[in-house]
């Protein structure tokens, strides 16, 4: 068995930032792309819009249909990976075969937590929606059976993204969160309360404080759903959004060394040699201005980047990966926000906060600072130019010289020292 | 990557006239007249240019086409992508369904919502032209025209 210069396990953004960071470096030599899914790279953040009736089949994919060509790769795609033999440099397939390696890129992802202590969660009409697969069982479960009236449990982005597919389908829409308020992990009470509001004005029902007890099957198919409170809520179709965890199925059993994700140093490789992990499967060294560490934080712009950085040193070129952030920019049914690092920092004098809100607008505009530096920052209504405040935030910029200015309207490059703007005007390149 | 075009800023020469935000919106208007395009198609265009001014300084910024760029990163349909032949950074407006996770990356705040509110407008360095309009039309060479970066 010859050994494939590169191999990479995973099919989605940090695969793609891998070859891409492969590719910077070294244009000759051959890369091995194993994906369980049968499809080309798609975006995996599009299954909602395609739920949604946004966009048709052919905008799902990630790159250029000649992307894999183009770039040397060959793709061997509905084919599961289940075994590495580090001392070998080895990957086993379901299938029997075995892929000898010189580097490796384990970029797996996350898959979507199911609980396990609700009866009937296994009837038909419950899914999750985190793959193309998912998004057109639920399309032609609808279609089918007529569904009207649907239940999203979770109410995180993949929640929110959820009911938003369904409202644009016609549905009769519960959201329900256990947490006192929606998308907690991201947002601050005010951003909640806001996207909520948003929510409400749809025609969604959203019940905080509570979650799915059991669910209930007629004919054996699903007819509705039991809260924790004892409420009960008609539905044909139940979303299970209530989080997604990292895939570490692979790695199982090979010694590589892993904690919530696959650990990883900050050039992405793993405790094996010559083995790295990237994206949403990885525990990744974390931004400083979130506090260090190293952490899971399953965004895509994360997998990107740090399947480039992997890439890069698989390619021999020594980088160093900046750290992650956690970040989002999502759209509430029109209203646009944007969360940046720290955004609802725990009681105490460490922090600081400035905000503004204008209920009716909608707009509202947070910063949380520490020690003279930006940490965090919320965005709902106007988004213009956050960017500037997520490369403060990244720069570990001293803002004491223009604190005053950061909530004004007009705030742009030109509250900055002149140093600092011309830093940003005249960078060649600029990190995430 | 290079870069075949890259605009550079001169802040000390600008002098906050405005005219290459009015020649962006004239150059991406459908009629590419300057009445037609004031008249009626306006509302439309949000200008791949920004002046900021405070006091006696100002200066222009568009897109900085970054070597590695952080909204092509952060892109999550893949509309934001490099061109191949000059290395500019593009906005595929038929692909982009407006998540604004570019806005969310753009250390320069170059890239804006559409009017539309669907699709991230930003420069397209005036690719099928010599010159770009706003270098073009800056009466003070506030904005130029710099080769391969």
């Amino acid at each position: 068995m010859s050994a494939a210069p590169y191999l990479i396990v995973g099919n989605s953004a940090a695969a793609v930032g891998c070859i891409e960071g492969i590719r910077s470096v070294d244009r000759e030599r051959p890369v091995i792309l194993l994906s369980r899914e049968p499809y080309r790279v798609y975006s995996r953040p599009l299954v909602s819009y395609l739920l949604a009736g946004k966009i048709t089949d052919e905008r799902m994919f990630y790159r250029p249909p000649d992307f894999y060509e183009r770039n040397g790769v060959e793709a061997i795609l509905g084919v599961t990976a289940v075994s590495i033999v580090p001392s070998r440099k080895v990957v086993e397939t379901a299938d029997g075969r075995a892929f000898g390696f010189e580097k490796l890129l384990i970029a797996t992802g996350g898959r979507p937590v199911i609980p396990g202590d609700v009866p009937g969660i296994d009837a038909p009409g419950v899914f999750t929606l985190t793959s193309w697969d998912d998004a057109r069982a639920i399309k032609a479960h609808i279609a089918g059976n007529g569904a009207r009236e649907a239940l999203v449990v979770g109410g995180g982005l993949i929640g929110l993204k959820a009911v938003e597919a369904l409202v644009a389908v016609g549905m009769k829409v519960t959201m329900v969160e256990l947490s006192d308020r929606i998308l907690s992990a991201t947002f601050d009470r005010a951003a909640s309360d806001l996207a909520r509001e948003t929510l409400e004005r749809a025609g969604v029902a959203v019940r905080c404080g509570t979650t799915v007890a059991r669910m209930e099957k007629r004919g054996g198919m699903l007819a509705g759903a039991e809260l924790r409170d004892g409420s009960s809520v008609p539905c044909s179709l139940a979303i299970i959004a209530i989080g997604v965890l990292p895939d570490l199925s692979l790695v199982e059993g090979s010694g590589i060394r892993t904690d919530r994700g696959i650990l990883v140093d900050d050039t992405l490789r793993t405790s094996a040699p010559d083995i790295y992990a990237a994206g949403d499967v990885a525990q990744a060294p974390a931004a400083e201005a979130i506090g260090g560490g190293r952490k899971c934080i399953p965004i895509l712009p994360n997998a990107y980047r740090q399947g480039f950085v992997a890439g890069q040193n698989m390619a021999g070129r020594k980088r160093t990966y900046r750290g992650a952030m956690p970040m989002n920019a999502v759209d509430v049914l029109g209203l646009p926000t944007i969360s940046v690092g720290l955004t609802d920092p725990p009681e105490g004098s460490e922090y600081e906060i400035l905000s503004a809100l204008d209920r009716e607008a909608p707009w509202y505009k947070k910063l949380v600072l520490k020690g003279g530096r930006i940490v965090g920052a919320v965005f709902a209504g106007r988004i213009d130019r956050a960017g500037i405040i997520t490369g403060l935030i990244r720069d570990r910029a001293d803002i004491s010289g223009f604190r005053d200015l950061l909530l004004s309207g007009d705030f742009g490059l030109i509250s900055l020292p002149a140093e600092y703007r011309k830093h940003i005007v005249s960078g060649a390149g600029i990190e995430v | 990557m290079k870069s075949v075009k890259r605009i550079i800023v001169r802040e000390e020469y600008c002098i906050g006239c405005r005219l290459c935000e009015i020649h962006c919106i004239v150059r991406h208007s459908k009629s590419g007249k300057i009445i037609k395009a004031f008249r009626s198609e306006k509302d439309a265009i949000v200008p791949a240019v920004t002046v900021e001014q405070k006091g006696y300084t100002s200066f222009a910024l568009q897109c900085r086409h970054c070597d590695e760029a952080p909204c092509i990163e952060a892109c999550m349909t893949g509309a934001m992508r490099r061109d191949g032949k000059t290395g500019a950074v593009l906005c595929d407006r038929d692909r982009c369904v407006g998540c604004w996770m570019c806005i969310m990356v753009c250390p320069a705040g170059a890239v804006r919502q559409g009017k539309c509110r669907e699709a991230a407008s930003k420069c397209d360095l005036c690719l099928d032209r010599d010159v770009p309009a706003c270098v073009a039309n800056c009466p003070n060479e506030a904005l130029t025209l710099g080769g391969d970066a």
